[in-house]
């Protein structure tokens, strides 16, 4: 009959059309994908600059195939605004079927995504953000910059250690740099030691001097200080035309304030500034230098601690996509990336297996002169240093 | 005791340097009635050739200052014949979708010529640190800013009141169609105002990057200051903005040294409590329009 | 009583629905269908045009001039948030109306500070508003989450029947009935009595007052209405981004809001749909091209559209659809023209 006929042959026209959706999948699949949301614009702008610097340094010196897969970077601006970051993620996910999605200027932005992540099995990659509840929203996010807890309680115990006792606190007023001051008070104030005046400051924050002069007339031994990267500068030449250099406070803190790609235009005021943090751009290493060097040739500027992130970041999506052999789904790659260890500009690190937070050493540095030009030289180690904000629990 | 008097210092310090950033936005705003929001984007453009005439060509400071002050100037003079003067007389809406326009161009355009990162100028040394007399803590850079703003706002004032420019301007101002028919080059008075406007704030932006930090982004973060300065200050004359950038000077360092955690609340309540009860502003006009 | 009679049939003559209008709610339903891959962009989309069309009310209407309106927006977006971070309204749609309901309360104190003064007062007093609700947001950090924001809203089902989804399409189709639903509203309020006296406010307020109309109370109703309008917004917001953080009120939203409202024309209630549109979509082709210098370039076309003349552009705009309507529909039919450009 000539229906069989017809239908015999809608039956193979069905069968190939369907092997060729198959096959185009497959052929999609050749690219792997990775979502960089960062704040390109806006007030921390320069930390959305530094990661996409490295990223694409990183990808320049390694190239951009592993394990066969073409990687492909989709850069979108979030403006640090957390909605637009849901907005562009649950985009990312939904329409670009990104396999990571990656960056994360601020902590807002970070926890914004995470349920995104959770719904749509996609990792989620924070390479910035640095407050300790952050792993905890999803089971996708894994994080390589670090958290306020660990520099913070390091540099406490620093600081009890060596004859500081009185110590005023310059915090900026939100969830990282609460963070900051509630483990630094925590460890400080069980090593003996006493905060004489605590001031939060806001975000946005023009003027530090009223700040510093409160800070001055509480006569501590030392300030420990956090402020967003960035503000870093403006605080050190606040502190240093008050005078307070003179009168001997010394300026500790978690190295934020300390951002090696403005360190040098803050002067010498800057000098003698003590902080703990998980990378200098003076980090001896054979790495480091080949990485500063690179970073430097190519755009021009020193390398923060914002672009390590970045670097090893994109650095562990590329050895996870090679551990899973080309493997893209998210619980695979959450998996192959679980207890990585590896080398990095800033010394050894690896992923907590248990927390998917970074485990890495914390110097102690201090602000010289090198060469004409100042870095953070380190100068004590804390090694394999855990997010302790999480590891109380 | 000594404290209060480094507070009030360091809040007449403060409110001058607003004063110089702002004053520009109170001609052009209270004089000519043209809401110029890209006001920011002048004192930023002197601030950046400060920064670069001293860090990177090694200008002295006070060479690069007066420089700063020239060629914003020179920027707002050539904007002004070929863009803003056709602007004059079209509604404050449009006024205000062009300048912000202009604003977020010259924010993109200095992210993209001189990158996203907080700069700062290199001082003399004579300039920094602080000095005690008599027990007040007295900041050697914010002291400069006294010195400079004040002598400005005497010659500002003296050129307003005692020159023939001044005279015109006030003319020009008061009923331009008068003024034209006495023989006043009223386009020329506006452009010569304006420009005049635009270097002043170039040079407060030069001023102000030790102090408030200069980055890309400058222009948006400070045009709500200058609006208060303006709105709270009048636009009769140049006293009113003067106070308003004092009291606002003052009030915000004051606040935040004694009531840390409400800042800013302080500042925008004053704010709106002197427009409630000048509508016009300290100095203002009742028919200002 | 004939000249209420000839203000009411004037009021229903323009109140009828012109053929465009109807041919735009027909490509805006469309939308969902052309383009199933964008919700969350076209939610985003929705979202401002009600809260444009809040601006509108007062600005294109009633000529008063803000710069604050975030206040709203934020007072509705917290309100929704704690209405259902802590269960004490489970239910959106009851959740939003008691959102909007805030705003307004706030709307209507607030509003007589605002009638007071010229427009530049205006616009500071309601921008001094809306930094002294961020800064107040700032201070009482415990319960609004401070920088941070509300975090961990968890949304119930619309009417206890349609969950939100990962898609947006929940949200989408949600956005889009509260916004028409409050279109019509404010179609039917300006077409009214009361919409025409606001506009004769606007026009010349010391003849308003002169011919009987109570410019004060009129005022304060249409700012509280607004108020209302924009809480509304700000707690569609919250419910579909699950979000709520400090920036609701931020300086540029309002600033954003108002130039969104000048690109669409002001005073025809459309304007703030259509600026939406624009403004969100060129934000979006720009983004896509140069993530890092996008504000370059919306820069560059908002000083374009200044000094080629707004007017100008809405005639070019309108040339092809009103070629095409004049086709179905006759020579007198014409697209709905702004109030400025109409005159």
């Amino acid at each position: 009959m000539p229906t069989t006929k017809l239908s015999r042959r809608a039956a193979t026209a069905a069968a190939l059309s369907l092997a060729a959706l198959i096959a185009a999948p497959a052929h999609a699949q050749e690219t792997f994908k990775i979502g960089l949301i960062l704040p390109m614009t806006g007030g921390q702008a320069s930390t959305g600059k530094q990661i996409d610097n490295a990223v694409k340094l990183y990808m320049q010196q390694k190239g951009d195939t592993v394990a066969g897969k073409k990687i492909e970077i989709i850069l979108k601006d979030d403006g640090a605004v957390p909605d637009n970051t849901k907005r562009i993620a649950q985009e990312l996910i939904v329409n670009d079927k990104v396999n990571v999605i990656a960056g994360f200027g601020v902590t807002p932005a970070a926890l914004a995504a995470a349920p995104l992540a959770t719904q749509g099995k996609v990792p989620e990659i924070v390479m910035a953000a640095g407050t300790s509840i952050i792993t905890e929203r999803s089971p996708y996010i894994v994080r390589t910059s670090f958290t306020l807890a660990q520099s913070s309680t390091i540099i406490a115990d620093w600081a009890a250690k060596n004859g500081i006792k009185k110590v005023a606190t310059l915090t900026s007023d939100f969830a990282p740099g609460n963070d900051a001051l509630n483990f630094f008070k925590q460890n400080f104030t069980a090593g003996g030691g006493e905060v004489v005046e605590e001031v939060k400051v806001p975000l946005q924050n023009p003027d530090f001097a009223p700040f510093l002069q409160r800070m001055k007339d509480s006569k501590p031994d030392a300030m420990f200080v956090f402020v967003p990267a960035g503000q870093g500068g403006t605080f050190m030449k606040q502190f240093a035309e008050r005078g307070l250099d003179k009168t001997g406070i010394k300026v500790i803190g978690p190295g934020d304030v300390m951002d090696d790609d403005l360190l040098n235009g803050m002067g010498d005021a800057a000098l003698g500034a003590v902080t703990a943090h998980m990378y200098s751009a003076a980090h001896p290493s054979a790495m480091n230098k080949e990485f500063v060097a690179a970073y430097k040739k190519a755009f021009g500027s020193r390398p923060g601690f914002m672009a390590v992130g970045g670097y090893d970041g994109i650095h562990l999506i590329y050895e996870a996509l090679k551990k899973t052999g080309g493997k893209t789904d998210g619980d695979a790659l959450v998996e192959a990336m679980k207890g990585m260890k590896w080398e990095s500009p800033r010394g050894p690190i690896s992923i907590d297996p248990e927390t998917r937070d970074i485990v890495q050493n914390i110097y102690i540095r201090k602000v010289e002169k090198v060469d004409g030009e100042l870095y953070n030289v380190e100068f004590a180690t804390f090694e394999a240093v855990k997010d302790s904000g999480k590891t109380k629990k | 005791m000594t404290t209060v008097f480094t507070i009030l210092f360091d809040g007449v310090a403060y409110g001058m340097l607003l004063f110089v950033l702002a004053c520009g936005l109170a001609v052009t705003l209270g004089l000519m009635n043209f809401v110029n929001l890209a006001h920011g984007a002048f004192a930023m453009t002197g601030g950046y050739i400060c920064a670069v005439l001293v860090n990177n060509q090694g200008w002295p400071f006070f060479a690069a200052l007066p420089l700063a002050f020239v060629t914003s100037a020179a920027i707002g003079a050539a904007l002004e014949r070929t863009l803003y003067q056709h602007l004059y007389a079209r509604s404050h809406l449009d006024q205000v979708l062009f300048t912000i326009g202009l604003t977020f161009m010259s924010v993109a355009a200095v992210d993209y010529i001189m990158g996203s990162s907080r700069i700062f100028i290199k001082l003399p040394s004579a300039l920094e640190g602080q000095f005690d007399l008599f027990g007040v803590g007295i900041g050697r850079y914010r002291l400069m800013i006294v010195v400079i703003c004040g002598l400005l706002t005497l010659a500002l004032q003296l050129i307003l009141s005692r020159t023939r420019f001044g005279s015109r301007l006030r003319a020009a101002v008061d009923d331009p169609r008068a003024a034209i028919g006495l023989g006043i080059n009223v386009p020329q008075v506006f452009a010569f105002t304006f420009a005049f406007g635009c270097g002043l704030a170039g040079l407060g932006g030069a001023l102000s990057a030790e102090i408030l930090g200069l980055d890309p982004y400058f222009p948006l973060k400070f045009m709500i200051y200058f609006l208060i300065v303006v709105t709270v200050g009048g636009s009769s004359s140049i006293t009113g903005p003067f106070l308003a950038s004092l009291l606002l000077g003052i009030g915000d360092v004051a606040a935040k040294y004694y009531v840390p955690k409400m800042g800013p609340f302080v500042i925008y309540t004053i704010m709106i409590v002197i427009l409630i009860w000048r509508p016009n502003g300290l100095f203002g006009r009742t028919a200002a329009r | 009583m004939s000249a209420a009679n000839d203000v009411s049939t004037s009021a229903k003559a323009s109140s009828r629905w012109r053929v465009s209008e109807v041919l735009f709610w027909i490509v805006v339903l469309a939308c969902p269908f052309l383009f199933p891959s964008r919700y969350l962009i076209m939610t985003d989309i929705l979202r401002l045009a009600l809260f444009t069309l809040s601006l509108d009310l007062i600005l294109g209407y009633a000529g008063i001039v803000s710069l604050g309106h975030a206040a709203f927006f934020g007072v509705g977006a917290y309100s929704a948030g704690l209405l259902a971070l802590h269960g004490i309204i489970n239910e959106p749609v009851l959740a939003l109306i008691v959102a909007g309901l805030a705003a307004m309360v706030l709307g209507f104190f607030t509003s007589f500070l605002v009638i007071r003064g010229v427009d530049l007062t205006r616009l500071m007093v309601t921008l001094g508003i809306a930094l002294l609700m961020e800064a107040l947001g700032e201070r009482f950090s415990n319960i609004t989450g401070g920088t941070d924001g509300l975090q961990g809203i968890e949304m119930q089902p619309i009417l206890g029947m349609f969950a939100f989804d990962m898609f947006g399409k929940t949200g989408f189709w949600y956005c889009l009935i509260v916004l028409f639903l409050l279109f019509l509203l404010a179609r039917r309020i300006v077409h009214s009595p009361f919409g025409l006296s606001l506009r004769a406010i606007r026009n010349n307020p010391l003849r308003a007052s002169a011919i009987g109309i109570p410019v004060n109370r009129r005022l304060i109703a249409i700012y509280t209405l607004a108020a209302f309008y924009a809480g509304i917004a700000g707690a569609l917001f919250t419910q579909t981004t699950q979000l709520a953080s400090l920036d609701v009120f931020s300086f540029e939203r309002s600033a954003d809001l108002m130039l969104v409202l000048v690109i669409g024309g002001t005073g025809y209630l459309y304007g703030g749909l259509i600026g939406a549109v624009v403004f969100k979509m060129l934000q979006e082709l720009f983004q896509a091209i140069t993530p890092q210098y996008w504000l370059f370039w919306i820069g560059l076309v908002l000083v374009i559209m200044v000094m080629v003349g707004r007017a100008r552009i809405h005639r070019w705009v309108l040339w092809l659809p009103n070629l095409v309507i004049r086709q179905i529909a006759g020579r007198k039919a014409t697209v709905v023209v702004p109030e400025a450009d109409a005159s």
